[in-house]
């Protein structure tokens, strides 16, 4: 199983002009300014890949931290 | 287990009918660019026009083919109309055009109200249809355009309507299919006013504001973007490996997955889930968008044309999936397909 320290580097690879610095287990994804609706698709297409689980959208909309989106897919295993 | 398969029919051609006007990508919202959404979804630009239905451009297609096939339309013995977008809520449009195409009246008509999967369930009922050969030829119109109020021309949508001709052949290998249907997810896109649900009134009709800062009213597209994205990777794959299971499928010799033209992102994940090279799948979406239930056909007849040689056996699958939330899988086989030049009105 994949650790939130990997899950946050796989969730920064999916910007392409935020630096991966930015991204911690307590950034509030929604409030980064290359966040939109496309990188959601790419965030779901990532933990499908990776993980193996489907994320709803509202998984994705209810989560306010990284790492409450680590812990939703954790959940799904 | 929705698995299906239909002997002795065989498909013979396909042509599109799509508005000649071309409508590039723009952005439309603060959050992204229509870079970012070009490269996302793969959509540079898509045929628009308020000027034709659906059914405008089905009838254009439809009389290229006949034309092209050297068919004499008083053998057609059955037409289905697939759409979301029909003429009038009743009468059926599958029965006007009985009467625009000139089509004999002892016509089997009807009309099946799907989007993205509906090629290929509109495949399974004709041909099921035709199967014991009392019908020897049928038409299969289906696509997607004009819609009941005016809109601008949407950035992942573009019109097209489809003509597929089967023929009733002895022998021939026909279809397989998978079939499968989740209505938990009926609100993921929905078209909420206009049914009888929720009734017209002028209230519905004033736009509000949604969740992804566009304005929209009761009689246009809602949809869940991310849900439709997760539904789409995961069912996709897992329809095609039930067909090709369920009937041992030689995978080695299919040439062509010709996958509904969802957008870019959810169907390039799905062909890397497959394992399937670029080649192996044709994109429409590029020019076209997403064209509903003619997305199959339409990538055919656009894509395909230059690639597909008489005379040699071609094998394909194509895979519907969304509205609905229902998806289908067809397996099929072709030998000498006419392709019609696309379509322009």
């Amino acid at each position: 199983m994949k650790s939130l320290e990997e899950f946050v580097e796989l969730f920064a690879e999916q910007f392409d002009e935020t630096d991966a610095s930015v991204f911690t287990p307590q950034t509030v994804f929604h409030d980064v300014e290359e966040w939109s609706s496309l990188t959601g698709l790419s965030v779901i297409a990532m933990v499908d890949e990776e993980f193996d689980v489907t994320l709803k959208g509202d998984d994705v909309k209810t989560s306010v931290t990284i790492e409450d989106l680590y812990n939703k897919v954790i959940s799904k295993l | 287990m929705a698995f299906l398969q239909i002997k002795n029919v065989e498909m013979v051609g396909v042509a599109g009918g799509v508005p000649k006007q071309i409508v590039p990508t723009i952005s439309t919202t603060s959050k992204y660019g229509a870079e970012d959404f070009v490269a996302t979804t793969g959509v540079a630009e898509k045929r628009y026009s308020n000027e034709f239905t659906t059914s405008d451009l089905g009838l254009a297609a439809a009389e290229r083919l006949i034309a092209d096939l050297q068919w004499e339309k008083n053998e057609i013995g059955a037409l289905i109309f697939v759409s979301q977008t029909p003429d009038y809520i009743l009468p059926a449009t599958s029965c006007i055009l009985q009467d625009r195409l000139s089509l004999s009246k002892d016509c089997y008509s009807l009309d099946i109200s799907l989007g993205c999967s509906g090629w290929v369930y509109g495949m399974s009922v004709i041909s099921s249809l035709m199967q014991t050969g009392m019908i020897k030829k049928a038409i299969l119109i289906a696509g997607d355009a004009r819609k009941q109020c005016f809109e601008e021309a949407d950035q992942l949508f573009g019109f097209a309507a489809t003509a597929t001709a089967l023929e009733y052949r002895d022998g021939a290998d026909g279809f397989q299919f998978h079939f499968g249907t989740d209505g938990s997810g009926y609100d993921a896109i929905i078209k909420p006013v206009g049914g009888c649900r929720n009734q017209v009134t002028a209230e519905n009709l004033v736009p509000k504001m949604c969740e992804d800062g566009r304005m929209r009213h009761g009689f246009q597209t809602h949809m869940k973007g991310l849900d439709v994205f997760a539904f789409g990777i995961t069912t996709a794959p897992k329809s095609i490996k039930k067909l090709v299971a369920e009937y041992n499928l030689n995978v080695e010799k299919i040439e062509y997955y010709v996958f509904h033209q969802a957008n870019k992102k959810m169907n390039e994940t799905i062909r890397k889930k497959l394992k399937l090279t670029e080649e192996q799948v044709p994109y429409s979406m590029t020019n076209f968008g997403n064209t509903s239930s003619a997305s199959i056909p339409i990538t055919i007849v656009t894509q395909l044309k230059d690639k597909i040689k008489s005379g040699k056996r071609t094998e394909f699958i194509g895979c519907g999936f969304g509205v609905g939330l229902s998806w289908g899988t067809i397996h099929f086989t072709t030998e000498n397909l006419v392709i019609s030049n696309l379509v322009e009105l």
